[in-house]
């Protein structure tokens, strides 16, 4: 391998000296004393920073310069002072050909088969010839192998709680997050992993959010991101009552503003159809700080109210509103972008069934008074047993619930059972999201045709934007 | 976040699962290659920390790097038990020197894995594009918007920190091996 026919091979318009086997052969072969090995910068220590990149070995080599042209190059790839320089350059021997610095920064390219047959070719070539870019050359190629596919293989959102209460039972909680925000914690973290697996273009998938107004089904376009600035204007109502910053800042409406004109609010501020993830990080922070505040203030603070514009929720159920809200518009986001996204583990979408159902006769109430339902047919005084519907949700998380429907002030009471409704968890669900309009919900039924009618509108009512 | 774990917040507990949960269970199954033995893994990992908030020492290193080597350790223990369990079955006994290729090779590979998560993203980038997407250095460039040169640059200098991966030794498993960690 000392003629030097073959290690004038450099010419790039040359490729392939006839004697190398491309890059499956052992670099090592290479001719050439015992080598000095390439400079590697270290692994950065701390994953966490992103620093400034570390410089690679080249460009902190001086650069030789351009050789003169008249300069005889080394006619032997054991020239000691190439071997002990592995920054230095080849001089050109007159011949067009890539000098060694733009050799050496092909490697990595090389080792991953990113460059042109030409670069391939001529980088070879080099190889035969300088021993300490043969041996770079061999432990990138190496390294190429320990690139893996980055797992696919989502977590299961499942493992979550397993690990939390395998921790727990080990060393119990001396501040536990309280029962009312456990469905709010696991739907923001299950959330969480959705959007961390989000590409930069999903960002902008389009989303259609659905509700029902009391009459029809309506509708509003967004982007998975104005989805979450919707999420993370409503968690806002809880942030603020808890006396924690508002996420709308200045922008936030004055008054007793609900849902919908924090919603409009903040898109106002970040266009209705945002495009980027810049509202990932202040929605996790905010759901993460709101348990934590939750947490903190122990249990007697689930009494306290959270306005919800002209209505308001004790605390527990505002935490379970929003669990239910964020799992609803994961759901959103999760169909945007063609991802799987699972429904709440069964004691927590039991928990947001009971909401639903608690909040029932006040929205029945409230369809009165608009004209969309039937009068009360009898009057009950508050805290008696009145007419009540049955309602039965089949699946994990189901039971059986009892509806008064003459006056939110009355109590239902399977004694006064006038009709009973039984329907999926997961239908009652997008029903009450408005997802499903009241006429089409799969629902078995049985009694009074009017009480079940009005309980559907109700259910489907509870929605908005 | 060490202090909220010590004075037993079970919020931290949730936000230390949310930030690690993903590189816990990734190297597990890097060197286990079982999803429900990365499954014990992790719990294992979270309730040793949970269970031991003052073991970490922020002078070593990160949080990160702390958690990744306790799983390394943790997964590397497993590997051995269970290839110790294969050889006790069978009556056939692996050739020690084989269970250490395994373990060693298993070891590496979530090696590599840890440092193409810490990696500075724009390496990561764009060795993303030239091995999965399969782009050549010049699209690599050109999708990054960045010179040829760049591309060439994060291109070597990611494959030279993935290849660290090759030297170190493996984590030692025996008994006084980092103050015990998950049994």
């Amino acid at each position: 391998m000392n003629g030097p026919e073959e290690w004038e091979g450099y010419d790039y318009r040359e490729p392939c000296p006839p004697h190398h086997d491309g890059p499956g052969e052992p670099p090592g072969a290479a001719p050439g004393p015992p080598t000095a090995r390439p400079r590697i910068p270290s692994p950065r220590a701390a994953a966490e920073d992103r620093g400034p990149l570390p410089d690679a070995p080249e460009n902190a080599a001086p650069d030789r310069g351009p050789a003169p042209a008249d300069a005889a190059p080394p006619r032997t790839p054991a020239a000691p002072g190439d071997a002990a320089r592995p920054g230095g350059g080849r001089p050109g021997d007159g011949r067009p050909e890539l000098p060694h610095r733009v050799l050496t920064s092909l490697l990595g390219a090389w080792a991953l088969a990113a460059c042109s047959p030409e670069e391939t070719a001529a980088v070879e070539a080099h190889l035969t010839d300088c021993a300490p870019c043969a041996d770079e050359a061999l432990r990138l190629r190496d390294a190429v192998g320990l690139l893996h596919p980055a797992d696919s293989l989502d977590l299961d959102p499942l493992l979550r709680s397993r690990v939390l209460e395998g921790c727990l039972g080990r060393r119990p909680a001396r501040i536990p997050v309280p029962e009312w925000a456990a469905p709010y914690d696991a739907e923001t973290a299950k959330l969480d992993a959705l959007l961390r697996d989000m590409g930069d273009a999903e960002w902008r998938a389009p989303v259609r959010l659905r509700w029902f107004d009391g009459e029809q089904p309506v509708h509003r376009e967004t982007t998975a991101a104005g989805v979450l600035g919707h999420l993370l204007a409503v968690d806002g109502l809880v942030a603020t009552a808890l006396g924690l910053p508002d996420p709308l800042g200045d922008a936030a409406p004055t008054g007793r503003a609900g849902p919908g004109a924090r919603t409009r609010a903040l898109w106002r501020t970040v266009g209705e159809a945002p495009r980027t993830p810049a509202l990932h990080r202040p929605w996790r922070e905010q759901s993460h700080t709101l348990i934590r505040t939750a947490a903190f203030a122990g249990g007697g603070v689930g009494d306290l109210a959270v306005p919800y514009g002209p209505v308001q929720l004790p605390l527990r159920d505002a935490f379970l509103d929003r669990a239910f809200g964020c799992w609803l518009h994961a759901g959103d986001i999760a169909d945007a972008v063609a991802y799987p996204h699972e429904g709440p583990a069964a004691d927590h979408l039991h928990s947001l069934v009971d909401l639903a159902a608690r909040l029932l006769p006040r929205a029945l109430a409230h369809l009165r008074q608009s004209g969309l339902a039937a009068p009360p047919r009898q009057l009950v005084a508050a805290g008696a047993p009145g007419r009540t519907l049955h309602l039965e949700i089949e699946g994990d998380g189901g039971g059986h619930w009892y509806i008064a429907l003459d006056s939110p002030a009355a109590v239902g009471s399977p004694e006064h059972t006038v009709a009973h409704l039984a329907l999926d968890g997961e239908e009652f669900c997008q029903l009450a999201a408005g997802h499903i309009v009241p006429d089409e919900a799969a629902a078995g039924s049985d009694g009074e045709r009017e009480a079940i009618r009005d309980v559907l509108y109700a259910t489907a009512s509870l929605s908005r934007l | 976040m060490q202090q909220r774990l010590a004075r037993g917040e079970a919020a931290a507990l949730g936000e230390l699962y949310d930030r690690f949960a993903s590189l816990v269970h990734s190297l597990a199954h890097r060197v286990l290659g079982d999803e429900d033995a990365a499954d014990r893994v992790t719990r294992e990992v979270f309730g040793y920390i949970w269970e031991n908030p003052d073991a970490y020492d922020p002078k070593q290193g990160s949080l990160r790097s702390w958690v990744a080597t306790l799983t390394q350790r943790q997964a590397v223990h497993r590997l051995r038990q269970t290839e110790a369990a294969l050889a006790g079955d069978g009556g056939q006994e692996a050739a020690p020197a084989e269970v250490e290729r395994k373990i060693r090779d298993a070891s590496t590979a979530a090696r590599a894995d840890y440092i193409v998560t810490s990696m500075p993203a724009p390496l990561r980038d764009a060795l993303e594009l030239a091995y999965f997407q399969r782009r050549d250095y010049r699209q690599t460039a050109a999708d990054l918007g960045v010179t040829a040169d760049e591309a060439r640059r994060r291109l070597r200098l990611g494959l030279q920190l993935l290849s660290t991966a090759h030297h170190q030794k493996p984590p030692s498993d025996g008994p006084g091996a980092g103050n015990g960690g998950p049994r």
